[in-house]
């Protein structure tokens, strides 16, 4: 007999229900707090050039964070977010990835930017919204994107890129490439519908993509137990049929290696997977936020020691890879060389005012011309209203 | 040429869009074997494979994503919403998300190919939720192009433009003219141009100007005003976004009155739009206010359909204020 409601029928006689929590899943940890591998972790290849690179990433995300939360206070730019507190969960996923794979990300994912190739200068031109920004100065700060390095442009909405997310794994399937696609989000964004469409759409279609899931405790000021009331959101992946790990978010190690086998699996079995970072949002939420009014300063000091960046490094030292001197002189030089480029960031011009129009359409329509027109006009007959663009047009 | 209803036209569009570009995939629900509830992707699956033709599950926010990813990566999925009453669950998905794609990436990455195919209207005693005509909420929307076809001839070269279109384009088809309209349509490959209206009918006194299914609606009052000697001109849109205001405009100048029907409810709906451009661009040759004959202000009923409809002696009535005014 056939079975149309794809469920596997055991028939039991007496009424008993499954209990909501029947599935708790155990968070993979490889590397320990003093940077010494756990008895019988297994610790991923990974050569020093790439451990490197990831250390590299996740501190000039660090200081950048620094840097521009402070930017944005001075009033330099208009807003920021930092990922202080999940450098690991971005970096070390981003890291067992082929430069190839599409990377879909919410907006605190810069650290998986960063280990792409995104320069410093690209950051900087975006965080001013000057000409030289690819988004040519139209979206938020931390808005990034570039397609070079496959990095599809971040937007505010949440959960939105998830189900394209699928679709576009979908499509690399179809077109038969052995790239899969990157799925980031918070906790918060996967209470959205989105978040039950695309899982499931990607469930259903065999779509490769890996789902991963920055579980750091808060939504803007909501707690996860108001978010919800399962075992976190790996559970959520096997009710949809897919396989799902939940991994320490603040051990790269652990990071690396659920992300590298998960993409080994989502390419091989064309199937979906979900991965859950555990690790604590440090910062604020973003600079328009203030956490004192929703959490203890007690609870904030007892994550910070769970710092991601200084247990990797313990672990690079003992490998022989890092000296601490000589890092210390590095990161002293990264600082300086980000004030020199927001200097020069912040004196470049804005984008010039045909940029308002282009890109709506393919090819602006009439309506967009006229409107053009029509605001030049106007701004020549007011420029000491509009100092931006006035004078920069014929 | 052969004889082809709305939907067979819609159909062999479909297939001959396949059949050209191996990017152009047909998904939404019911769409895949089945051939879709009103038949319209019959027989692409067993033709294309089920890769290319497939039904997803019922999640309108789903499809949209689906569909927004998969034109991201560079293919041109046709995605279908059931009716275009469901469309409102993709709402985020195709106004934040599909046309802002290449505005806020500046051109780094775009939804193009990207079209939403969606039965649309009245007509059909569907009630609140079988017969809306929600264009006037994406007439909004920056970004998006939006097209309504009012025969079979007509959708197959506007869908094959708009599959063809390089941004994305939502394409509501008069569900109530999928089998009652019947014509001769050419085999071949053919497109239309999105953004051109169509002039069908020449006239002095007055412009009347609709789209879709309404087309029929307004062409019966324009006999009956023809015979009482007022010389009608009738104007299709076709577009609703980019729509061709130099068509409409041009005509209004000629004929100095406007009577627009749109069977969408009056407030907010893209009438009011075309009214206050056409005001402003025509305000010295109008002989009288312009006319709007649209759906009440109220959702859609079902036993007094007919009471709802702008039909057309609602539309000779407004024709006759019009032009004795």
């Amino acid at each position: 007999m056939t079975n149309p409601n794809n469920a596997t029928i055991s028939t039991v006689h007496t009424a008993e229900f499954t209990s909501g929590h029947a599935l708790q899943i155990p968070t993979l940890r490889i590397l320990q707090d003093d940077g010494s591998i756990y008895p019988g972790a297994e610790v991923p290849q990974l050569d020093k050039a790439t451990a490197l690179k990831m250390y590299d990433s996740m501190q000039f995300i660090r200081i950048l964070d620094e840097r521009m939360l402070a930017a944005q206070r001075q009033g330099r730019i208009s807003f920021y977010m930092q990922c202080l507190g999940e450098e690991a969960a971005t970096v070390g996923s981003a890291a067992a990835l082929d430069d190839k794979d599409m990377i879909m990300a919410q907006y605190r994912e810069q650290g998986a930017l960063r280990y792409r190739g995104f320069s410093l200068e690209q950051f900087m031109n975006q965080l001013f919204s000057n000409e030289k920004d690819l988004g040519k100065g139209r979206q938020m700060p931390v808005h990034y994107g570039s397609q070079d390095i496959y990095y599809m442009t971040i937007s505010s909405p949440l959960g939105t890129q998830i189900p394209q997310a699928s679709g576009y794994a979908y499509a690399q399937k179809l077109r038969g490439l052995k790239n899969t696609t990157i799925c980031y989000f918070g906790e918060g964004a996967a209470s959205e519908g989105d978040f039950h469409a695309g899982l499931n759409m990607a469930a259903v279609h065999k779509a490769p993509v890996i789902f991963f899931c920055r579980n750091n405790g808060y939504a803007i000021s909501t707690p996860a137990n108001e978010q919800f009331k399962g075992d976190g959101i790996a559970c959520r992946g096997v009710g949809y049929g897919m396989k799902a790990i939940r991994v320490d978010g603040a051990d790269i190690l652990a990071v690396y290696k659920a992300t590298q086998m998960a993409r080994d699996y989502a390419l091989e079995h064309e199937e979906p997977i979900l991965i859950e970072s555990i690790a604590y949002r440090l910062g604020a939420h973003s600079s328009s936020d203030d956490p004192s009014g929703y959490r203890s300063k007690e609870e904030e000091e007892l994550w910070r020691k769970n710092d991601p960046i200084s247990r990797y490094r313990l672990w690079l030292v003992k490998q022989g890879w890092l000296n601490e001197d000589e890092d210390k002189a590095k990161s002293d030089a990264l600082r300086q060389e980000i004030l020199d480029a927001l200097k020069v960031a912040e004196k470049v011009a804005k984008p010039g005012i045909e940029h308002l129009m282009s890109d709506v359409y393919e090819t602006p329509i009439p309506l967009l011309n006229e409107q053009l027109e029509e605001l030049k006009a106007h701004i020549r007959k007011y420029p000491d209203a509009y100092p931006v663009t006035a004078g920069r047009f014929e | 040429m052969a004889k082809m209803n709305m939907l067979q036209a819609i159909n062999n569009a479909l297939d001959l869009a396949m059949a050209k570009d191996d990017g152009v995939v047909c998904f939404g629900e019911d769409v895949g074997h089945f051939g879709g509830v009103f038949r319209a992707t019959s027989k692409l699956q067993e033709k294309y494979g089920k890769a290319r033709c497939f039904n997803t599950p019922l999640t309108e926010q789903g499809i949209a994503g689906f569909a927004n990813g998969m034109a991201a990566q560079g293919m041109k999925p046709v995605a279908e919403i059931q009716f275009a009453d469901y469309i409102f669950p993709a709402f985020d998905q195709i106004v934040n998300e599909t046309a802002k794609f290449r505005y806020r990436s500046g051109n780094e990455f775009n939804v193009g190919g990207l079209v939403f195919r969606t039965p649309y209207g009245g007509g059909i005693a569907g009630g609140h939720y079988h017969s809306q005509s929600p264009e006037a909420y994406f007439a909004h929307t920056p970004g998006l192009k939006i097209v309504v076809p009012r025969d079979p001839a007509q959708a197959k070269g506007l869908l094959l433009a708009s599959i063809n279109c390089p941004d994305p384009v939502i394409f509501f088809e008069p569900k109530k003219l999928y089998r009652a309209s019947v014509g001769e349509v050419s085999e071949e490959y053919y497109e239309i141009p999105l953004g051109k209206a169509e002039v069908l009918q020449q006239g002095k006194d007055v412009t009347v100007l609709a789209w879709g299914a309404q087309m029929e609606t307004i062409q019966k009052a324009v006999d009956m005003a023809q015979a009482e000697g007022i010389s009608c001109e009738v104007i299709d849109l076709r577009s609703i976004q980019p729509w061709d205001v130099d068509t409409v405009a041009e005509s209004v100048m000629k004929t100095g009155r406007l009577v627009i029907n749109h069977e969408a409810p009056l407030t907010g709906g893209f009438a009011a739009e075309i009214a206050s451009t056409i005001q402003k661009k025509c305000f010295l040759h109008l002989e009288s206010p312009i006319e709007r004959v649209c759906g009440l202000d109220i959702p859609y009923p079902l036993a007094l359909e007919k009471e709802y409809v702008p039909d057309h002696l609602k539309t000779y009535e407004a024709i006759k204020r019009s032009v004795n005014f």
